[in-house]
């Protein structure tokens, strides 16, 4: 395998950029779209696959400077109209061409929270970097300007010349505001609520905050103290965390409002019900939902063997059930915890999964096998309940379906026996029933999902909700974009409440 | 995290903390259980019924049996330490009405979260009959507790050393033999006492409860490790359970998967005291 080390591509770039920084402001389209790509430095296959540590290492300055001067500063902004939360991309792009970075950084921030962690774990090629012109230019999605890996260097070059600033919390106006999950939607809300001068509490079931960011998203892709430090720019800001504290149970939802006295509520609660398959032999001993496995791993810190007290299923052949970035991880995570074979069962092919294109090519790199056109039928056990096997299906594509992409489509007699010892389900997730079943008065859609109007309020007045509750298993930005719009309407709200207050004072 | 008000060791591997957590004390049912953790960062998550819970104190008791690494870390913390994780009311709670004659069954430590339960079934007008037993007389826990709710009370040991030589499910078939038979049973203790007594009250059809204690990692219906075949259906058990109609449980599953991590958890285990006597020796 070439891979190109760090060193290598950084010394590349420093060589390469001489000649670009001369006619920074004065080259043709063509000839920035003629300024070779920067490729991403990673750790070494072969030595990550024995590690936790992240795998795409950042661009050197030399290397994000090239990147962004391949950007054509076009007028009409495909990228950012794909942008879900419409950062202002050539803008941030060109600061970042010129050296400047603190006011990319600036540029970032006035659409974006996280841009830390939205650089890394963004679908960049289904949404800004889809339509961008270069990519366009060139014919390949792969050659667009790398958006994601610019945001993330902003970020990180913020983060590690300790330019974070603690955003300006207004005066206290004594509202109190409520967020139940300290995923990525809670996590926007309380920030935005807090700026506005409401005292801010996040209730956390878990003991760690972050949500997905932190228990489902490995290590590798999202090292801890990235979101560490998000939270301690909120602490910073005055937001208060309650953590082991599972709002429908430790207290119900309608008491935060009636009485503690919280005059608004958002609920972001994530997806977080894993979905099983309903066939033969799924409760064996070796069969986990990627959540489960995950969970284990991450939060629980079972990676660590020796140190951690929480044990994970040690497996030599491993079957991932799955093709979204969910099931990248666990296969990647089951690698890095000793299996010696990991599958990647799917049941279409590898154009419509819905992973990362980067995740699926570090995948492969890490030496993770795929199955397409593939999928379990059941599963089989030893005598003593263990998984010893998977009996699999062959498919082919047929006539598209609803969501236009081809229908897999059983191929009869085609079955056949995968040997392994462990199977991974990580074919998605439901909605987390626990507060729709402890608040009845929260309209929920038939999948469980809360139901909300465009100020992400839902049935239930001071109550909003958004982020993977609302839309089902969705993705970061979705859920920030959402938690935005929800602190909005919560400030809003919040704010004419103390009009009216005053009004009637006067 | 929860300062331990009270400890008290109930018989050899046995304990009773009473646990500071004043909302989770106010919230509570019979029936519903917390989750801790001894260490914030690479502890484990240990489901534990709740046993009692006293509102005025903000008070919630547990009992446990030292098993494995994590229980043996918790039995070594003493009362004014503090627990780091702690969570809950989690589960369903019991349903409690006046159901007539309820058999309350308690194996060795299962006796502790069955004892709310009978109390909240007696309260509620129940014939509370109850049944507790274990290996031997060392491990028979709460026993004038039970006694003083019960409207019958019978005492069982394996080996004889205390009350009646026998196991549970030998009383149970006889209270079931009586006419009238009795309305329910409740069962809650080792899974394979459990899965007994369900065999035992099944040819009556006598409705028999049990309380499954899983494998759980969250506890919030989030990761699916605690699910159990019931019927013909997956349940999880943090969030559907912790209780079941014994009758339609699959057991032999269920402890199987209990078993999941068995030989690492042994060789954890092993190696925790083995570095346990090792720390001592050098002291
Ligand atoms: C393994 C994995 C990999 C992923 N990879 C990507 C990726 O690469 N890119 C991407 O964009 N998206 C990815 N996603 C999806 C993304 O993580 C989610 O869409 C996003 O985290 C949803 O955010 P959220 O704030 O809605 O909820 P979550 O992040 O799910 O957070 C919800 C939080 O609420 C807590 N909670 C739940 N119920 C209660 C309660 N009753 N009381 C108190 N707290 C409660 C939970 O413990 C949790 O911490 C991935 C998801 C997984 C599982
Ligand atoms: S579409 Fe591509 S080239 Fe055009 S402004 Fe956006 S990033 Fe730059
Ligand atoms: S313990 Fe995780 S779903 Fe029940």
């Amino acid at each position: 395998m070439d891979h190109k080390t760090s060193e290598q591509l950084a010394e590349e770039a420093k060589q390469l950029i001489v000649e670009y920084i001369s006619k920074i402001d004065d080259m043709k389209p063509k000839e920035r779209t003629h300024i070779p790509a920067q490729e991403m430095p990673s750790q070494d296959p072969l030595e990550r696959i024995h590690n936790l540590d992240e795998v795409a290492l950042g661009y050197t300055v030399e290397q994000a400077r090239i990147e962004a001067m391949r950007c054509l500063q076009c007028v009409k902004k495909t990228c950012v109209d794909d942008c879900p939360v419409k950062i202002d991309i050539p803008r941030f792009i060109n600061h970042i061409a010129h050296s400047e970075f603190e006011n990319a950084a600036a540029v970032i921030k006035e659409a974006s929270l996280l841009p830390a962690i939205c650089g890394r774990v963004c679908p960049q090629e289904v949404q800004c970097q889809q339509n961008c012109t270069v990519g366009k230019a060139l014919k390949d999605v792969d050659k667009a300007v790398a958006i994601g890996r610019l945001e993330r260097f902003i970020a990180d070059w913020e983060r590690a010349t300790g330019k974070i600033s603690i955003p300006e919390v207004k005066p206290e106006t004594g509202k109190k505001v409520a967020v139940v999950g300290s995923g990525p939607a809670g996590l926007v809300v309380a920030a935005d609520c807090k700026r506005e001068g409401h005292h801010v509490t996040v209730f956390e079931a878990f003991h760690k905050l972050g949500g997905v960011l932190r228990y489902g998203i490995p290590e590798f892709r999202l090292p801890n103290n990235i979101i560490d430090k998000e939270i301690e720019t909120l602490s910073a800001m005055g937001v208060e965390f309650k953590t082991n504290f599972v709002v429908g149970k430790t207290r119900k939802l309608m008491d935060l409002i009636n009485k503690d006295g919280y005059n608004a509520v958002f609920i972001g609660t994530g997806a977080g019900l894993p979905l099983f398959m309903n066939i033969e032999g799924e409760n064996l001993v070796g069969v986990f939902s990627a959540n489960e496995y995950l969970t284990r791993a991450n939060l629980m810190r079972a990676f660590e063997k020796g140190k951690a007290d929480t044990p994970i299923y040690p497996s030599k052949n491993v079957a991932v059930l799955g093709g979204g970035n969910v099931a990248m991880d666990s296969a990647r995570m089951a690698k890095r915890l000793g299996a010696e074979n990991v599958y990647v069962v799917y049941r279409r092919t590898e154009v419509e999964m819905p992973a990362r294109k980067e995740e699926v090519a570090h995948a492969k790199e890490e030496g993770i096998e795929f199955y397409f056109l593939q999928n379990a039928k059941r599963i089989l056990g030893n005598e003593k309940g263990k998984v010893r096997a998977m009996e699999c299906l062959r498919y082919e594509l047929g006539e598209p379906d609803n969501s236009g992409r081809r229908r897999p489509v059983v191929i009869s007699n085609s079955e056949f026996i995968l040997e392994v010892d462990t199977v991974i389900v990580a074919i998605g997730n439901s909605s987390n029933p626990l507060i729709s079943q402890t608040t009845p008065e929260i309209n929920v859609n038939k999948w469980g999902n809360i139901l909300v109007d465009e100020t992400q309020k839902t049935s239930v007045d001071k109550i909003f909700a958004g982020g993977d509750i609302v839309l089902g298993a969705a993705t970061v930005i979705l859920a920030m974009g959402e938690g935005r719009r929800a602190a909005a309407a919560i400030n809003k709200m919040l704010t004419e409440e103390i009009e009216k207050a005053k009004a009637a004072l006067n | 995290m929860s300062k331990i008000l009270f400890k008290k060791q109930l018989s050899k591997d046995v304990y009773l903390m009473k646990l500071h957590a004043p909302l989770i004390a106010e919230e509570r049912s019979a029936g519903q259980f917390i989750i801790l953790q001894v260490d914030d960062d690479y502890g484990e998550r240990i489901p534990l019924t709740i046993a009692d819970a006293n509102v005025d104190e903000g008070s919630v008791t547990i009992i446990f049996q030292v098993v494995g690494k994590s229980t043996h870390k918790l039995s070594l913390l003493n009362e004014g330490d503090n627990v780091p994780t702690l969570v809950g009311p989690l589960g369903k709670p019991t349903h409690i009405e006046n159901f007539g004659t309820v058999v309350c069954v308690g194996g060795g430590i299962g006796v502790a979260p069955l004892h709310p339960i009978a109390q909240a079934l007696k309260k509620a007008g129940n014939h509370v009959i109850t049944i507790i037993g274990a290996r031997t007389k060392e491990l028979i826990i709460l026993e004038d507790e039970m006694k003083s709710i019960a409207d019958e009370f019978i005492l069982c040991t394996d080996d004889g050393s205390y009350g009646r030589k026998a196991l549970v499910t030998e009383p149970l078939k006889e209270i079931c033999e009586r006419n009238p038979k009795p309305n329910m049973v409740i069962a809650i203790g080792p899974p394979i006492m459990m899965k007994f007594c369900s065999e035992t009250t099944r040819p009556y059809g006598v409705f028999t409860q049990v309380s499954l204690n899983t494998i759980m990692v969250d506890g919030t219906g989030m990761c699916g490790g605690c699910r159990v075949n019931v019927g013909n259906e997956v349940k999880f058990v943090c969030v559907d359970g912790p209780e079941f109609d014994g009758h339609k449980v699959d057991f032999d599953n269920m402890m199987a998967r209990l078993n999941s991590y068995k030989e690492i958890e042994k060789e954890l285990h092993t190696c925790y005291l083995e570095s346990l006597i090792q720390s001592k020796e050098s002291k």
